[in-house]
């Protein structure tokens, strides 16, 4: 099959739920009101509540959730076929993602722009925000111990990436500098330096002085390591350790230091990247050797799939943004539908070429059936094929292959970093907001609660043992990490719902994508909890046995307080104030 | 041409900058407050060697200072000294 005529039926579907449902969705369900006064005029400040243009909010509201997650998913589940995975990301982004984005905003500017944590505190009560909190926590950790080992293997496999992704952190600091104290505008900094980031990449790629292996350093991968752990082990460990301190120091300084400004770097290079990949897409025009679906998988797709591919086709972390700063920022009622529903869509776009980047990387579908033998192979290769994928894509621009390649993995790290600095950041205000809520004054502390998140993330990555020795962690994590991803949106989509059944509304078009989302999070985790990780199963390990309870708990808890609170009949409390 | 070139650019420079907005307008806001404090320190009864050059300086003030008692919450102002409102 031709790639570009996926990639237009795609952008097609994408056009078509943009244009109809998302319509249909604003005007009948939501009942967007242009005349509503948003809490960006109402609490205007000229900090956080400032009335923003809606095409520049789109703009931060996609960059935002745009990131490593979206690449990963798909790289990874097109072990099932390519087919799957499409299907999933277009109409998940349709039907899932969009609606889900988008009320989470419309939710969040009906209520002063209050975050879904608050919401869920107002409309089920201290205990749902709790479970909040301790969802999102679990979701943050699992978030850096899977970046860091992400981040940890592509320094191993692209040594040529890592001085340009560490040449990153100054000319942030610059921007950052340049920015606030002086007041300068930021475009031609952040070019300036994205420029030197790529330069520093093309010397990285060309000469091999540049490129920081610690595994060549040690004597190739047969080489003795450090406390008998072999070459790659040590340079994994190191890398870990380097990551750890790098983020602790990252997430304690103030954002605009380091964090804001490397976003402004990424965003730029999220456009670059997008650019690279589609337009080497139309110049190469390259057919999908992958299978259209695998007809043999070691790992049944459902409802594994639905879970692999988390950003991309419904995150709960976009809710997170669309109710956390976005809401706050909304000009009309009206422009929540470009600002949430389009974002949603410019992810499930990224997404799209993920799948088209991998599935057209192999010669044949014996050469991508041999790659893709099993699902734990899928995992551990998925981010490195997307690496030589869009590579080759890149060809079709006449980028030289190692210069690409160098390119691609500094994208995909950058995207990583700024998550893994983001989730470090969010985990400790969680741990404080858990030390106030349960009166534990330490936990209150800054450096007290950033050593937690740390040495908790540092903690999930190096212990477990598993089929990829050292450092497993990360690897084994990312099923987990993906249905508390859901398990978030799964909350979200209920909140929308009690909003638009309180408001009399048809719900139905939150309520189904619910249902859908929280059965596949409950299947894929009552499988793998209890016949996998448990004590009896068949790679059992208790830290993931005990991780995965926890979230399965929570997740059979929603779904009865959903089904309660959907039943039983009660007004807004928001409509009462 | 150059005049949507132009535009396209503004409107870059903007969604770049947007998240940064409100850190500095925060940092920003912070630094006033402290000034603020500075300025009304001697009313506070905190001794202000500078307080006869402060004091030129507050019809300037006075409007900022009544947003800032806003923002803090308190209807009127709180310094008997100044009736801002």
């Amino acid at each position: 099959m031709n790639a570009i005529v996926v990639a237009l039926i795609g952008i097609v579907i994408f056009i078509l739920g943009y244009r109809y449902y998302s319509k249909f969705v604003a005007e009948k369900i939501f009942r967007l009101d242009p005349n509503y006064v948003t809490p960006a005029h109402r609490y205007k400040d000229g900090v956080d509540y400032v009335p923003t243009n809606k095409f520049v909010l789109w703009g931060h509201h996609f960059t935002s959730v745009a990131g490593a997650a979206p690449i990963l998913g798909p790289a990874i589940a097109i072990y099932w076929g390519w087919l799957p995975a499409f299907l999933w990301v277009v109409l998940g982004t349709v039907f899932a993602a969009g609606v889900h984005d988008f009320g989470t905003l419309a939710l969040s500017v009906r209520n002063k722009g209050y975050s879904v944590g608050t919401i869920a505190d107002k409309l089920i009560g201290r205990k749902g925000k709790l479970l909040f909190l301790f969802i999102i926590l679990i979701l943050v950790l699992m978030v850096n111990a899977v970046f860091a080992w992400v981040i940890s293997n592509l320094f191993i496999s692209y040594p040529s990436s890592v001085l340009p992704v560490f040449i990153q952190i100054p000319l942030a600091i610059w921007i950052g500098y340049a920015a606030y104290k002086r007041s300068k505008k930021m475009l031609i900094p952040s070019l300036v330096a994205l420029a030197i980031m790529y330069l520093t990449a093309i010397l990285a790629s060309r000469f091999d002085f540049l490129q920081i292996d610690l595994v060549r350093f040690m004597g190739g991968e047969d080489g003795a390591g450090l406390f008998g752990l072999g070459s790659v082990s040590t340079a994994f460990l190191i890398w870990i350790v380097i990551l750890m301190v790098y983020v602790y120091i990252a997430s304690t300084l103030p954002v605009w230091k380091l964090l804001q400004p490397r976003d402004f770097i990424n965003s730029h290079q999220l456009v670059v990247g997008l650019g690279i990949l589609y337009l080497g897409l139309i110049f190469t025009n390259p057919s999908i050797s992958a299978p259209a679906i695998n007809e043999s998988p070691d790992k049944s797709l459902l409802p594994l799939l639905f879970i692999t591919i988390a950003c991309g086709a419904i995150s709960g972390f976009h809710g997170l943004v669309s109710s956390g700063t976005s809401s706050k920022q909304l000009n009309k009622e009206t422009d929540a539908r470009f600002v949430g529903y389009f974002g949603a869509v410019g992810e499930g776009v990224l997404a799209l070429v993920s799948i088209l980047a991998v599935g057209t990387l192999f010669a044949n579908t014996d050469a991508f059936s041999q790659a893709y033998a099993s699902f734990s192979d899928a995992n551990a290769i998925g981010l490195g094929n997307f690496v030589e994928g869009a590579a080759n894509l890149a060809q079709g621009l006449w980028i030289p292959t190692e210069i690409a390649t160098t390119i691609v993995s500094i994208i995909v790290v950058s995207f990583a970093a700024t998550t893994l600095d983001t989730s470090v950041r969010l985990m400790r205000y969680i741990i404080a907001e858990l030390g106030i809520e349960y009166n534990i004054k330490p936990l209150t502390k800054t450096h007290v609660a950033t050593s937690v998140a740390v040495l908790s993330s540092t903690a999930l990555v190096l212990i477990p043992e598993g089929p990829n020795g050292f450092g497993s962690g990360g690897y084994l994590i990312w099923p987990l990490f993906g249905t508390a991803n859901q398990l978030l949106a799964a909350i979200s989509l209920f909140l929308i719902s009690i909003w638009l059944k309180r408001r009399g509304s048809n719900y139905l078009v939150t309520l189904i994508p619910m249902i859908f989302v929280i059965f596949m999070t409950l299947y894929a985790m009552f499988q793998q909890v209890f016949f996998e990780w448990s004590w009896f199963g068949s790679g059992s390990n208790m830290l993931l046995f005990v991780l995965g309870a926890i979230i399965f708990v929570f997740a059979i808890w929603i779904a009865l307080t959903a089904f309660h609170e959907l039943t039983k009949k009660q007004d807004d409390p928001f409509d009462r104030e | 041409m150059l005049e949507n070139i132009k535009k396209l650019i503004s409107y870059y420079e903007e969604v770049i900058s947007l998240p940064h907005r409100n850190e500095v307008a925060r940092e920003l806001r912070n630094e006033d407050d402290f000034f603020l404090l500075l300025l009304y320190s001697e009313m506070l009864g905190i001794p202000n060697p500078v307080y006869y050059y402060t004091l030129e300086l507050y019809p300037y003030i006075i409007e900022d200072f009544h947003d800032w008692h806003l923002r803090m919450g308190m209807d009127k102002s709180p310094l008997s000294g100044i009736r801002c409102c």
